[in-house]
């Protein structure tokens, strides 16, 4: 695992992983994992139910239950891989396609979707409970508010770090820039985590940039990795040494997770209009699950009574979140004054006022 | 009583926030060693250390959504930004993300950040450093707005910032950084959310905040010469706006105008003249007019006295609702 810190900062010799596409394991980098067999078998438990949740998501929103939905699928094993390597006093914030993350970290996933049913911008959890942020739309906005967060954690010595996520199309924005440089300046103890999952929308990665994104580090004095992002044990050994490394030595860390986003950009776009079957065909062959599970076989750590528990199990979850989902009413009006601020000025209370009037009286509209 | 600028009392109102609160930082462009460049911050990273007043990169952005980030972590920053417009690179973290968090997570994140930017014009300065951004942060939900007029103001409307629960855009009128005044530091000072009447008077209200507070009550001295007896309103806190006593004020005078540096189209007279309307119609003898900056780029220095409201321009509109 030393050796992650070092080459990959100047030279390319293509991303880091433990699992070959085929599922041959690198036996070295497998004896410094130290995962015991529960947490092998774990990461795949997280990932199925990862896989289901999200079909389940975009099966909610064909139904009318969510307004929209970004499918992560095809990105199991660089979310669940990335949570699942750090400890619960670490912070993360998210994009806005990390359902694998909330679900890692313990997120109620009934109410991180309310943010696509519409519910409520933040969805309706607290950010606090699991240390796991709320949605942020606006592209690469979120990584200045992971920056400030680890500069503030420094400034109480707290040992703990701060992951965010964004994708390779949040790399052109100034947010980015601007806040891996302050990181830098500051020791901030971040881990900058890019789902390179190939497509902003329908622009393609090598219209975002004309360098692999892990080499961007260079610029601003960090170590820069490339990981295969389909490996869940490859993104998990990387993304641990870029939590120590943030933690400990107070050094920021870029991780490229290079994976796919098999799925549209969300519910609302329609990705033949800009790519085409052959391509997704050939990353769909890298399946993040059908690589872990075939090794997971093949090792003898898992038999065909836990794939199938697990599914059954996958089944019963999304169930539960479906129904939990299905079941939520909006909130009532008075709601969308009471936390604007702290205290309802005047010139809001006589808007409530007459919001919560004519909602009473059956104006609901239109 | 001794005198003090407006730089001094915001000088002060940082110091004593710093000392007593443990968790205020102070941030921004050259805020550390050079002490600013109006040297609001002077000496404070002298005495509380480099942790908690600290230059940052040259950044904008980042220094709104660092401060964001550190508030959810539990600090109270303090940012500066260097000049009005340099401000705008900042706009989407307030917009998108300042103003809405605590609506976000329902309560769960509260971000206390005070957003300092020295603004407004009469310093004869060069492009870009003499906007009056306002209305733009006016029209933003979950922000406040306030404006300080007078050195004493200043330094209990800031106090008050730091100690509020949400955050709070602070427009400092640069044209009055170095204006005195003899008063009370000690004292608590009105809260946000209040205006206040720094001149009674019977035949019309002037409201104005900033810079213009100054402005109108020389346009008063000039008009009771005329034998006109102006009130003049300090509006101090743009958002929440005092709406209680400016209607108290305008039914009171039956007439009303409204004074801004910023331009005339969508400012923030036009918020003023409409709560004046709807809360004093019956009582008003006259349309309520604004005396504003031209609908024009800001102009170089050596235009921009044909732009500001002057004495003329206000007695001006005073004379038109006057003699209605």
């Amino acid at each position: 695992m030393a050796t992650l810190a070092r080459p990959e900062r100047t030279e390319d010799r293509g991303p880091f992983r433990i699992l070959s596409p085929e599922g041959q394991p690198s036996e070295e980098a497998l004896a410094e994992l130290e995962l015991s067999e529960d947490q092998l078998r774990e990461l795949y438990r997280l990932m199925a139910l990862t896989r289901r949740m999200d079909l389940e998501a975009t099966a909610l929103q064909r139904q009318g239950e969510l307004a929209v939905y970004p499918p992560l699928i095809g990105q199991e094993a660089a979310q669940v891989g990335s949570a699942y390597a750090l400890e619960s006093s670490d912070w993360v914030f998210p994009s806005y396609r990390e359902l694998g993350a909330a679900l890692v970290r313990g997120v109620d996933l009934v109410e991180y979707l309310h943010f696509y049913r519409g519910t409520w911008h933040g969805g309706t959890y607290d950010a606090n409970a699991h240390r796991f942020g709320y949605v942020a739309a606006p592209v690469a906005s979120q990584v200045l508010h992971a920056v400030g967060f680890a500069l503030g954690a420094r400034l109480d010595r707290l040992p703990l770090c701060v992951l965010v996520y964004f994708g390779d199309g949040a790399t052109s924005e100034g947010d980015f820039h601007e806040g891996c440089n302050f990181a830098a300046v500051f020791g901030a103890p971040v881990v900058f985590f890019c789902q390179s999952n190939q497509w902003a929308i329908s622009v393609p990665l090598e219209r975002q940039t004309a360098v692999p994104i892990w080499r961007k580090a260079e610029a601003y004095g960090f170590p820069g990795v490339q990981v295969d992002g389909n490996d869940v044990l490859g993104v998990y050994a990387v993304t641990r040494e870029a939590a120590r490394r943030a933690r400990e030595d107070r050094t920021p860390t870029l991780v490229e997770a290079v994976t796919y986003r098999l799925g549209p950009h969300s519910t609302a776009d329609d990705a033949t209009r800009y790519r085409s079957e052959q391509e997704v065909e050939r990353w769909r062959a890298r399946d993040p699950l059908d690589r872990y599970r075939r090794w997971l076989a093949e090792a003898g750590l898992a038999d065909e009574a836990f794939f199938q528990g697990v599914e059954e199990e996958a089944r019963a979850f999304a169930g539960r979140v479906r129904a939990g989902v299905v079941a939520s009413p909006p909130q009532p009006v008075e709601e969308l004054f009471r936390w604007v601020y702290a205290d309802l000025p005047e010139h809001l209370r006589r808007q409530r006022d007459q919001a919560v009037r004519f909602a009473g009286e059956g104006d609901h509209g239109g | 009583m001794a005198e003090v600028t407006m730089v001094r009392a915001l000088n002060e109102a940082l110091r004593r926030s710093l000392a007593e609160d443990p968790r205020t930082l102070v941030l921004g462009e050259d805020v550390g060693r050079l002490g600013g460049v109006f040297r609001v911050t002077d000496g404070l990273q002298e005495e509380f250390g480099p942790e908690r007043v600290f230059d940052t990169p040259l950044a904008e952005s980042a220094i709104a959504g660092v401060s964001l980030g550190l508030a959810l972590a539990g600090w109270r920053p303090v940012a500066e930004m260097q000049f009005d417009a340099f401000s705008y690179p900042a706009l989407d973290q307030v917009i998108s993300h300042l103003a809405k968090y605590r609506f976000r997570s329902r309560g769960h994140q509260p971000v206390p950040v005070v957003i300092r930017i020295p603004f407004a014009g009469g310093i004869g300065a060069a492009e870009h450093h003499s906007e009056s951004p306002e209305a733009y942060y006016a029209h933003t939900a979950g922000l406040k707005v306030v404006v300080p007029s007078t050195p004493v103001d200043a330094y209990h409307l800031l106090r008050q910032s730091i100690a509020d629960p949400d955050p709070v855009i602070f427009l400092e009128p640069k044209s009055r950084y170095w204006s005195k005044e003899e008063g009370d530091l000690d004292g608590q000072g009105l809260p946000i959310g209040r205006a206040r009447v720094l001149r009674p008077g019977t035949d019309c209200t002037l409201v104005a905040y900033g810079a213009m507070v100054a402005r109108a009550l020389q346009a008063a001295e000039a008009a009771a010469a005329r034998d006109l007896d102006l009130e003049v309103l300090d509006l101090r806190s743009l958002v929440p706006l005092d709406l209680e006593t400016l209607a108290e004020s305008v039914r009171r005078t039956g007439r009303a105008v409204v004074v801004h540096e910023a331009p005339l189209t969508a400012g923030f007279g036009a918020e003023v003249v409409a709560r004046v309307v709807e809360d004093c119609f019956e009582y008003l003898e006259a349309p309520v007019l604004r005396v504003t900056g031209w609908d024009i780029p800001y102009p170089p220095a050596t235009l921009e006295r044909y732009h500001l409201p002057s004495v003329a321009r206000i007695l001006d509109a005073v004379e038109r609702v006057t003699s209605w």
